[in-house]
């Protein structure tokens, strides 16, 4: 199980979508990323572009360390999903 | 019982909406909506009452959102709003209208997109960017942005849609084929100011009655076309400038429209000498008339952006704008005197009105 936190801009658009959830298939970013799409459809979409990739001011980390979609979750990760900082 | 009348403003830092009533003496401000996600058009179907918002957040991407209940909730999506892995990156929603039981979003890079489900999937009208002149398309300023999607009012075969920097387009076929529509339209920053596609058209509107007349507000001028767009002939003169951004129609008449001249692409892109006014014709462009009966007549460097102006259809009907300063004003005899309903709102980019039960 890897454990996932989300920011807060992202919850506020799918309604039930928690700040934080256990994850309890642990593959990859992309896979976590999949699961969390099935049960609340459209989030991928905000968070990857066509590439496929992470969206370019998305920010994942994954025990502190920033990953891609191919990164891979290891039992007791945390992961964690940052919008970029900006101004204006 | 009055009737409920709702401003819809798409701004920079989300939707929000000037709640009134036929009267059009009092407006609430409710705000910001859409998450404060940058919306470049928000908009009503008028048939349905639902409301429909497109733009861009910095961080999730491009996204239409759509409201069944005037604004209270939200529901968003974008699946299918992607030309997909080998194509271009969807950047951003510009426009959305409602067709029928269809709905259509004109997004940048310039494409067209049709939704049959209220919003919920997407998918594209390759027909239009597939046309040989594609190669050639290069954004503007403003982006490479679809902005304008202008439906026949009975034929669904006949559509045409207008781009920045690339001019006008018409499809007579449902969608399937495309041809451009600029013969006339003045591109004054090309090597050849009269090319095939290129012009840079801010504003496609149809006069109301007449399919078949158009109007355009131009980088390069303000034109007007009585044969479905395949030539143009400038109704400049008497405008105090060749630039602006917005055009709307009167509701009935096909030979009275309303711009907003801006001081040129240049030297600021603001109403001329600080003096806020709105330009009628009332005869196809022959001559036009400045409106600016309570509208700040110094100090007051005002833009406009191309969807930022609209109409009600009460009787005598109301005109609309935004700025892009966050102002909006109103004017509640169909132009003739003006008063400012709303100050401090982030800069504005669209301006609808839905009239609910009317």
């Amino acid at each position: 199980m890897a454990l996932v936190r989300l920011p807060r801009s992202l919850v506020d658009l799918f309604p039930g979508l928690p700040r934080q959830a256990e994850m309890p298939d642990v593959g990859t970013v992309a896979e976590m990323i999949a699961s969390l799409d099935a049960r609340w459809p459209g989030l991928r979409d905000r968070l990857c572009d066509e590439g496929p990739a992470l969206r370019e001011h998305i920010n994942v980390f994954v025990d502190g360390e920033r990953a891609g979609l191919s990164a891979r979750l290891r039992p007791g990760s945390m992961v964690i999903v940052l919008p970029a900082v900006a101004g204006g | 019982m009055r009737r409920r009348l709702l401003l819809l403003l798409g701004t920079q830092k989300g939707g929000f909406i000037l709640d009134g009533d036929e009267t059009r003496r009092a407006w609430r401000v409710r705000g910001p909506l859409c998450e404060g996600w940058p919306l470049n058009h928000l908009t009503a179907d008028p048939a349905s009452g639902t409301l429909y918002a497109g733009g861009r957040s910095f961080w999730y991407g491009p996204a239409v959102f759509r409201s069944d209940d005037l604004g209270a909730t939200w529901s968003h999506a974008s699946e299918g709003l992607t030309y997909g892995e080998d194509g271009p990156k969807m950047k951003t929603v510009w426009n959305i209208t409602p067709v029928g039981d269809a709905l259509y979003a004109g997004v940048d890079p310039a494409g067209l997109f049709r939704s049959d489900d209220r919003g919920e999937t997407w998918r594209h009208v390759e027909g239009l960017t597939n046309h040989p002149t594609r190669p050639t398309w290069e954004g503007g300023f403003g982006g490479l942005c679809l902005h304008s999607i202008v439906p026949h009012p009975t034929d669904p075969r006949r559509m045409w849609v207008a781009i920045s920097a690339v001019g006008t387009f018409a499809t007579e076929d449902g969608g399937a084929t495309w041809e451009p529509r600029n013969s006339g339209v003045r591109a004054d920053f090309l090597p050849d100011p009269f090319p095939v596609t290129g012009q840079c058209v801010h504003k496609l509107v149809m006069a109301p009655g007449m399919p078949d007349r158009l109007y355009q507000e131009n980088h390069c001028g303000t034109y007007r076309s009585d044969d479905a767009g395949r030539t143009w002939i400038s109704i400049e003169a008497g405008l105090p400038s060749t630039f602006g951004f917005p055009m709307v129609m009167h509701p009935h008449d096909p030979d009275t429209a309303f711009t907003v001249p801006l001081n040129g692409d240049d030297r600021g892109r603001f109403m001329p000498d600080g003096r806020a006014a709105v330009w009628r014709t009332a005869d196809a462009g022959a001559t036009w008339t400045d409106l600016r009966d309570g509208l700040p007549q110094r100090d007051a460097y005002l833009g406009v952006l191309r969807e930022a102006m609209a109409i009600d259809r009460l009787d005598p009907f109301g005109i609309y704008f935004g700025t892009s300063t966050g102002q909006v004003f109103a004017s509640a005899d169909e132009g003739r005197t003006w008063r400012e309903i709303a100050s401090f709102l982030p800069p504005i980019h669209s301006v609808e009105t839905l009239l609910v039960g009317g």
